[in-house]
C-alpha cells in the first residue's frame, strides 16, 4: 500500500521530526450542510473532514501515555496511536489501526456517541475545555479514506491460515459483521446469512441515509468480504433453512440476529392507516429507499403533520425523515422532560435545526381516524415527574383531566424493539429471559446450546452500534477458542 | 439466482410462474409464502407459493397483474431472467392433522395457495372437498390439477358458464343444507369471499381458517405493516399467520388496511404507463 500524502504540505509530522501538539487550539468544526439544504435531501449531513483538516485535528493531539479515551472506548481503540499515523500522514495505515479493535471504523466514527465516551475523556477537556479531539471524525476520515484507496490490499494484511473450522453467523448487522470479520483474520471459514436482502442489518433498515451513507455501509461489508467471510442474503434461518441444519453443519454458530421486533403501546386506534411501527417506517425509507419518488417501488405516506412517539436515537431519525418528505411540521412527543430524552445531542440539536417540535411531558392515549380508516388525530394526556424509577429516571405520573386532541395524519411509535423470536422458537433448549433476549454466559457469549453463541441486541434488546460491535469481537474470541477445544468444561449461562 | 423457470398465462392477468430457488423448494411447507423483489429498488411483495419441488428446486407462483410490481413482474420479466431476490418460505405452515372431512375454498386467484393444503391434507387422510370458483369459464385455471389432489372437487362460475351457477359460498351452503358433516373449513381468495365464508359458517360452528394477504414489507416480522386485530389482539400476518381463525378477524380493520397506499399505487401505475406511451411514441 503505498500512499502518495504530501504530510509537509498538510502541516504534519515529517518523518523522523518530533510531533508538536497544538492542543490550545480550538476543536475543529466538522462542515455541515445548511438545514436550508439538507431538509430538502437525503444526502449526509455532516460532510467529513478532508486530509488537511484531519491533519489539523490530529495534531491537536497530545498522544499521551496513559491515554483515558481508550479506557472510555468500549473495544478500546489505541486512539493516539491512530490519530499520530494521521499526523503523520499514513492514512490507511491508522485504518488498520483502528481495524485491530473494531471492524466497523466509518460507521462507528460516525454513529458512536463519542461525546459520552472517548471524547468526554480526552485530556485536552482539562486545559482546554469543551475541545476535546474530534477523535469520532477522525476514526471516520482514516477508515472512509481507507475504503475509498485500497481495500483488497488492505484486508489481505490480516489473513491467517486456514484452520479449518466452519462456522456460521446469522444477521449481518454490527455484531455479526464484527464477529465474522474477526473469525476470518483468525483464519476460519465463515458463512454470514443475512435475513434481508442486502447486508448490514439495522445500519442498512435502521439509521437513515444522511446520518450513515448506505455506500459506506456497504464499503465496510465489502472490506468484511475481502477478509473472505461468504456473505448470502434472502436466508431467513429458522424458515430458509432449518436450524437444525445449521447446527449440524458447522463447529460454532453465532445469533446475531438483533432487536427486529416492533413494540407498540396497544392503545385504540394503533392499527389505524397511518400510524406505523418505527421499524416499518424506517425499513421503507432506509432500506426500500422510498424517498426516492421515482426510482423505488416502495410507497411512503406523505405527511402534512407527522407525530413521533418517543424520544431515543430511533425517534429522531424519523422526525427528521418526516421533515424531509415535507411535513409542515413534526413532532416528538414524549412522556418525560427534554433531561430524560435518551437521543444523542447532537441528533436532537440537528433535529430541532431542522423544525422538529417537542411535545414534552406528554403521553398518547388513543389515535383518532376519519371515515375511511386513516389516522386524523391523536389524543393525548399531559403527565408530572414523579419518583425515579428502576432506570433511574423520574417516573411519569398521568395528571388527569390534562387530555387534548393534536391532529396529524402520520403517527410513528418510536418506543423501542425487542428481539424477534424465531431463532429461539426454532431452537429447543435456547434459554432467553422475557421469550426472546438469548441468555448468554457474559463472558463467553454461549447460550444455553452446545456450540451457539450470541452477541448484540440478541442478547441485550435494543443498544447502540458500538456495544454489538463489541459483543461480535469477543464473541468471536470466545469461539476461537471452543472450536479449538470443545470437550474443554464451557461454563453455559447462569 | 432466482432465475425464472418458466412462465404461462392462465387466464387473462394470471401468470403462473416457475422460479429456481432451491432452498425454498426444499423447506416450503402448505401454506407458507415467499416474498418477490423484480429489481434492486423495487417493492418487496409477498406472494403464495402454489407449489415447489425439492428435487428441480422450483418453486411455483401464480399472481395476478394488478398492482405496480406484479404488473412488471408479468409483463417486463420471461422465462431465463433472473429476479433480484426471492426470499420464503415464510409465514406459520397451514396446521395439518386427520380432521376428518375439510372442505378447502379458493375463489378466483385463491386456487393456487390451495394446491399444497388439499395435497397436504389429503396425504394426512383427510376427506378432501374442495370446492373452487371463477368468474367466467375462460378465466380458470389448475381446476384439473386441484382435481387430482381432493377427494371431490365442486366448481363454480359467476355467470354459469362451466360448473354450477353462483359463488364458492352457494355450494358450500348448498353441501352444508344437503346434510354434509363438515370438520373444518379453510378458505383462500379475495378479502370479500373469505368474509362471506366467514360470516356464513359462523352460525355452524364449523372451524374455518383463512390465509390473510396483508401489505408486507420484511415479511419476517420486522415492520408490523401486516398487523390486524384478531380477537382483540393486534397480530403479524407474516409470523402468527397467514392463517387464522376466520371468526376472530376484524374484517373491517383489514379492508380499511389493504387500502392504504391505493392513492400511492395508482399514481405509480399511470406514470409506468406514461412512460410507456411515451416510448411507444418515440420508437414510432
Amino acid at each position: 500500500m503505498s500512499e502518495t500524502i504530501d504530510i509537509a504540505a498538510l502541516n504534519g509530522v515529517k518523518e523522523g521530526e518530533k510531533k508538536r501538539p497544538r492542543s490550545k487550539e480550538k476543536r475543529l468544526e466538522i462542515a455541515c450542510q445548511t438545514v436550508e439544504a439538507r431538509v430538502r435531501n437525503y444526502d449526509e449531513v455532516a460532510l467529513g473532514y478532508g486530509p488537511a483538516e484531519a491533519v489539523a485535528e490530529s495534531m491537536r493531539c497530545l498522544e499521551c501515555p496513559k491515554p483515558r479515551c481508550v479506557v472510555a472506548c468500549p473495544v478500546h481503540i489505541d486512539i493516539p496511536t491512530f490519530i499520530g499515523l494521521i499526523s503523520r500522514g499514513k492514512f490507511s495505515q491508522a485504518a488498520e489501526d483502528i481495524r485491530q479493535y473494531n471492524n466497523l471504523p466509518s460507521v462507528c466514527g460516525r454513529v458512536c456517541p463519542q461525546e459520552n465516551l472517548c471524547e468526554a475523556a480526552c485530556i485536552v477537556n482539562d486545559t482546554n475545555p469543551k475541545n476535546p479531539i474530534a477523535i469520532g471524525r477522525l476514526e471516520r476520515f482514516a477508515s472512509d479514506w481507507q475504503l475509498t484507496h485500497d481495500v483488497r490490499d488492505a484486508a489481505s494484511v490480516h489473513k491467517r491460515p486456514a484452520t479449518g473450522f466452519k462456522i456460521a453467523v446469522i444477521g449481518s448487522g454490527p455484531a455479526g459483521l464484527s464477529c465474522s470479520a474477526d473469525l476470518a483474520k483468525m483464519g476460519h471459514s465463515v458463512d454470514l446469512f443475512e435475513a434481508l436482502h442486502k447486508p448490514g442489518g439495522v445500519l442498512m433498515y435502521g439509521i437513515p441515509e444522511f446520518r450513515l451513507p448506505k455506500a459506506i455501509v456497504q464499503k465496510e461489508i465489502e472490506y468484511v468480504k475481502a477478509l473472505g467471510v461468504t456473505v448470502e442474503c434472502n436466508v431467513v434461518v429458522g424458515r430458509t433453512l432449518p436450524v437444525k441444519e445449521v447446527l449440524d453443519s458447522y463447529d460454532a454458530v453465532f445469533v446475531a440476529s438483533g432487536a427486529g421486533f416492533p413494540n407498540m403501546m396497544n392503545i385504540p386506534g394503533e392499527n389505524l392507516n397511518g400510524v406505523y411501527s418505527a421499524n416499518e417506517f424506517l425499513t421503507r425509507v432506509n432500506l426500500m429507499k422510498a424517498w426516492k419518488n421515482d426510482s423505488a417501488g416502495t410507497p411512503i405516506r406523505k405527511p402534512r403533520k407527522a407525530v413521533v412517539v418517543g424520544a431515543g436515537f430511533t425517534a429522531f431519525d424519523v422526525v427528521r425523515i418526516a421533515l424531509r418528505l415535507g411535513a409542515e411540521e413534526a413532532s416528538i412527543v414524549y412522556r418525560r422532560s427534554r433531561e430524560e430524552m435518551p437521543g444523542r445531542g447532537e441528533e436532537i440539536e440537528h433535529s430541532l435545526e431542522e423544525g422538529a417540535k417537542f411535545v414534552l411531558l406528554t403521553n398518547p392515549v388513543k389515535y383518532l381516524g376519519d371515515e375511511n380508516g386513516f389516522v386524523r388525530g391523536v389524543v393525548v394526556q399531559k403527565m408530572d415527574l414523579g419518583e425515579p424509577d428502576s432506570s433511574g429516571r423520574r417516573r411519569p405520573v398521568p395528571i388527569k383531566g390534562s387530555e387534548y386532541e393534536i391532529e396529524c395524519d402520520l403517527v410513528v411509535v418510536a418506543i423501542g424493539q425487542t428481539p424477534n423470536v424465531l431463532i429461539p422458537s426454532n431452537l429447543p433448549g435456547l434459554a432467553t429471559r422475557w421469550g426472546s433476549v438469548i441468555k448468554v454466559n457474559r463472558e463467553s457469549y454461549m447460550t444455553t446450546v452446545p456450540k451457539v453463541f450470541a452477541g448484540g441486541d440478541a442478547i441485550t434488546g435494543a443498544a447502540t452500534v458500538i456495544l454489538a460491535t463489541r459483543a461480535g469481537r469477543e464473541a468471536a474470541r470466545s469461539m476461537d477458542a471452543y472450536v479449538r477445544d470443545p470437550a474443554r468444561n464451557w461454563n453455559p449461562p447462569a | 439466482m432466482y432465475t425464472i423457470t418458466r412462465k404461462k398465462v392462465l387466464a387473462s392477468g394470471v401468470i403462473e410462474m416457475g422460479i429456481l430457488a432451491p432452498r425454498i423448494a426444499k423447506a416450503h411447507k402448505p401454506g407458507q409464502f415467499l416474498m418477490v423483489m423484480n429489481r434492486e429498488e423495487s417493492e418487496r411483495i409477498p406472494l403464495t407459493i402454489a407449489d415447489s419441488d425439492p428435487a428441480t428446486g422450483e418453486v411455483t407462483i401464480v399472481f395476478l397483474e394488478v398492482g405496480r410490481s406484479t404488473i412488471e413482474l408479468g409483463e417486463d420479466f420471461k422465462e431465463g431472467d433472473s429476479l433480484f431476490a426471492v426470499v420464503g418460505p415464510l409465514g406459520t405452515p397451514t396446521h395439518i392433522e386427520p380432521f376428518g372431512t375439510v372442505v378447502v375454498m379458493g375463489g378466483g386467484l385463491g386456487v393456487a395457495p390451495i394446491y399444497p393444503i388439499c395435497k397436504g391434507l389429503k396425504a394426512a387422510g383427510n376427506t378432501v372437498v374442495t370446492i373452487i370458483g371463477y368468474r367466467r369459464k375462460d378465466l380458470m385455471f389448475w381446476h384439473d390439477k386441484l382435481a387430482g389432489a381432493s377427494t371431490e372437487t365442486i366448481v363454480t362460475t359467476d355467470d354459469g358458464s362451466y360448473g354450477s351457477k353462483g359463488f364458492v359460498t352457494d355450494a358450500l351452503k348448498a353441501l352444508h343444507d344437503g346434510g354434509r358433516a363438515i370438520d373444518r373449513i379453510i378458505a383462500i381468495g379475495p378479502p370479500v369471499m373469505m368474509r362471506a365464508v366467514s360470516n356464513l359458517t359462523q352460525p355452524w360452528g364449523i372451524p374455518t381458517w383463512v390465509s390473510l394477504n396483508t401489505i408486507m414489507v420484511d415479511g419476517t416480522g420486522m415492520c408490523g405493516g401486516c398487523r390486524v386485530e384478531i380477537g382483540k389482539e393486534s397480530k403479524f400476518v407474516c409470523v402468527d399467520g397467514p392463517d387464522f381463525d376466520a371468526h376472530l378477524v376484524n374484517w373491517d380493520e383489514m379492508f380499511a388496511r389493504m387500502k392504504v397506499y391505493t392513492a400511492e399505487e395508482r399514481a405509480a401505475i399511470l406514470a409506468n404507463h406514461e412512460c410507456k406511451l411515451h416510448l411507444d411514441n418515440i420508437k414510432r
